[in-house]
């Protein structure tokens, strides 16, 4: 028989000769896995490498293996700067804001698309909600700014239509927030109900059968079925999401901004790129993306255990 | 996790339920839950619908706030004036080009790592299992990637700055792997072992011909992906003629910067101003068309990737 390698169960002493009959046996594999691995070694982990110039400062002639150890300089710099607390916060804020509109809205999406009594209904309120998510975030984007155009925009237009004053919303502040957690519900609200949509249908209908015999309301085999049935997809999604509460997107970000709103739209993503990028400054943004990996690291951890021991859920 | 599609059975069966003893507040119930629906139907959309009809009106209608639903003053203007800009035609192109050479070069690099992770007899696959997971944790941030590729391999200005360092994604691995895991029966990959079919060729006569499903679900979510993003774009990419579509519609429909001759003429630049705004619909929808009318083929297949997705690997 050609693979039967756990059969014979090799004593202590002899192991060497089994793993090199393994390995023997691998060589096929080590030759499909070849350009797969170089790309992981040169693309993800020989970045990680880089990473220490965050501890030196950088200078083109020696690169990132000669230029000079500084410590903890760049961190220093960053964490008595004005700026640290101020990007810090507005990218806890508008996380914290995306995560609270967007992350109950599919779930309810996608129970009240379950409770439809029509299919086509179903899936035809399913494509619409879903379609934004085609969109390209630079066409989002310039949405926005169409739509609360002052004179040309829709929103506007409504607005004075209804007697009131029409609102620069792109050129204000207060606003920015709201408008980027709107329109990226807008987006992706259908899209994330698909995940919640697949977890419902596994819901065995004997469970529905048993519920109506006893008389449970609609709203009652909801809540006593529905939502724990989909209880562990909700926490998953839930632990990843906040495992990523420092790395909000920068594309959307860094296109609504302009020079009114960047006092809260200033996010760590776009600073990063600004300082590394921009101003070439790359050891000090390279630690400020450092600590922001090191965030989000931490934080996925932490949810993750706290949601294992709590209910047995884990991502990893 | 069961994520079955119900059958046409059980729906039946689902509804019978759903028909037998209404109560009155159970009908109530319903009608929350369809006015919501179509609520949700209408937020999204009527944006979408505007940009539309504003695209096929005319100037004055849009600027004076007469388009609310359909086309006013029917016109074919925006989109005669935006087929005549070169820079959009090329920036298709591009992302024509980009985004086909990227999705295989993504094909290529996950198929073979998944399936090689697949595989028990391949030794060593926990590390590599390890080093691909891993990437899922900590990522080393925008300058040391940006240092690699730009200073390092001095990839500006080229396609692979685009399509070769975020060509594999860990979360498509562990999708396609536990497809060849769960969806393709193992006796296949013995009885290839007793025929002394080689391992590359069962690749090729085995598990390809059989992944069909997840390779086109991984080849749309990338195909997307870098049809719609500009981010590398903006960093490694600073020739005009090589910009993607998504640089160029950054440059027309955010940044303003499309070249017109000036004019001094207040009415006449209050007319191209008004002509401006209209081309921005007739871009948005001609860029966003090749996605939207492929977007109800592959539904079906995205929605499948998802719940593949959701069993966990």
């Amino acid at each position: 028989m050609a693979v039967n390698h756990g059969s014979s169960v090799v004593p202590g002493a002899l192991i060497h000769p089994s793993i090199k009959r393994k390995i023997r046996k691998s060589i096929p594999y080590y030759i499909l896995i070849l350009p797969p691995l170089i790309y992981l070694i040169l693309f993800k982990y020989y970045p990680m490498l880089g990473v220490q110039i965050a501890f030196r400062d950088f200078k083109v002639r020696g690169g990132i293996w000669g230029s000079p150890w500084v410590g903890f300089k760049h961190f220093a710099m960053f964490f008595s700067s004005s700026t640290a607390i101020t990007i810090i916060m507005n990218t806890l804020l508008l996380s914290l804001y995306y995560l609270l509109a967007s992350f109950p809205l599919p779930i309810f999406l996608a129970v009240c698309l379950n409770e439809s009594r029509s299919q086509k209904f179903k899936k035809f309120t399913q494509m619409i909600t879903y379609m934004p998510y085609f969109i390209s975030t630079v066409v989002l984007v310039s949405m926005i700014i169409q739509f609360t155009d002052i004179s040309s925009g829709f929103i506007n237009q409504i607005i004075v239509a209804l007697g009131g004053e029409a609102v620069n919303f792109m050129g204000n502040v207060n606003y920015f927030r709201t408008l980027y957690v709107v329109t990226g519900v807008w987006q992706t609200m259908g899209y994330s109900a698909i995940v919640y949509l697949a977890a419902l249908s596994g819901v065995p209908v004997e469970l529905y059968e048993a519920a109506t015999v006893d008389g449970a309301s609609k709203l009652r085999r909801i809540l006593a079925i529905d939502i724990p049935y989909i209880a562990p997809t909700i926490i998953t999604l839930f632990i990843l999401n906040t495992g990523s509460i420092l790395s909000i997107g920068f594309e959307k970000i860094y296109l609504m901004q302009n020079s009114i709103n960047t006092p809260v739209s200033e996010v760590i993503s776009t600073y990063v790129y600004k300082i590394g990028v921009l101003q070439f400054n790359y050891s000090y943004s390279t630690a400020v993306g450092l600590f922001n990996s090191l965030v989000n690291l931490t934080m996925l951890l932490f949810v993750n255990t706290i949601s294992d021991r709590i209910s047995k859920v884990s991502v990893l | 996790m069961n994520v079955n599609h119900l059958s046409k059975k059980e729906l039946k069966s689902r509804h019978k339920i759903n028909k037998v003893r209404q109560s009155k507040g159970d009908t109530a119930f319903d009608v929350v839950i369809t006015t919501f629906l179509i609520f949700a139907v209408i937020v999204v959309a009527y944006p979408l619908i505007y940009v539309v009809s504003a695209s096929l009106s005319s100037t004055d209608a849009v600027m004076g706030g007469r388009v609310w639903l359909l086309p006013v003053e029917f016109s074919l203007e925006a989109y005669k004036t935006t087929f005549k800009y070169d820079s959009i035609m090329t920036g298709y192109l591009n992302s024509l080009i980009y985004t086909a050479s990227g999705t295989v070069v993504s094909l290529i690099l996950t198929t073979l790592c998944a399936y090689c992770l697949s595989k028990t007899a391949f030794y060593g696959r926990k590390l590599v299992g390890f080093l691909v997971l891993f990437t899922m944790l900590f990522n080393a941030g925008l300058v040391p990637n940006y240092l690699l590729i730009n200073n390092t391999l001095k990839w500006g200005n080229t396609i692979w700055a685009l399509i070769i360092p975020n060509a594999m994604s860990a979360w498509h691995v562990i999708l396609v792997r536990t497809y060849f895991e769960n969806s393709i029966p193992g006796e296949l990959f013995e009885a290839g072992d007793i025929d002394g079919c080689s391992v590359f060729r069962q690749l090729i006569s085995i598990a390809l011909p059989m992944s069909g499903p997840i390779l086109a679900v991984i080849a749309l979510y990338t195909a997307v992906g870098l049809w719609n993003g500009y981010f590398d774009a903006l960093i490694y990419i600073s020739d005009k003629d090589m910009f993607p579509l998504q640089l160029v519609l950054r440059n027309i429909l955010i940044l303003n910067s499309m070249d017109m001759t000036t004019s001094v003429d207040l009415r006449e630049m209050a007319s191209r101003q008004g002509m401006y705004n209209l081309l921005k619909y007739a871009v948005i929808v001609v860029s966003s068309l090749p996605l939207l009318l492929m977007y109800p083929f592959v539904q079906k297949y995205f929605v499948k990737g998802i719940m593949v997705g959701s069993v966990k690997g």
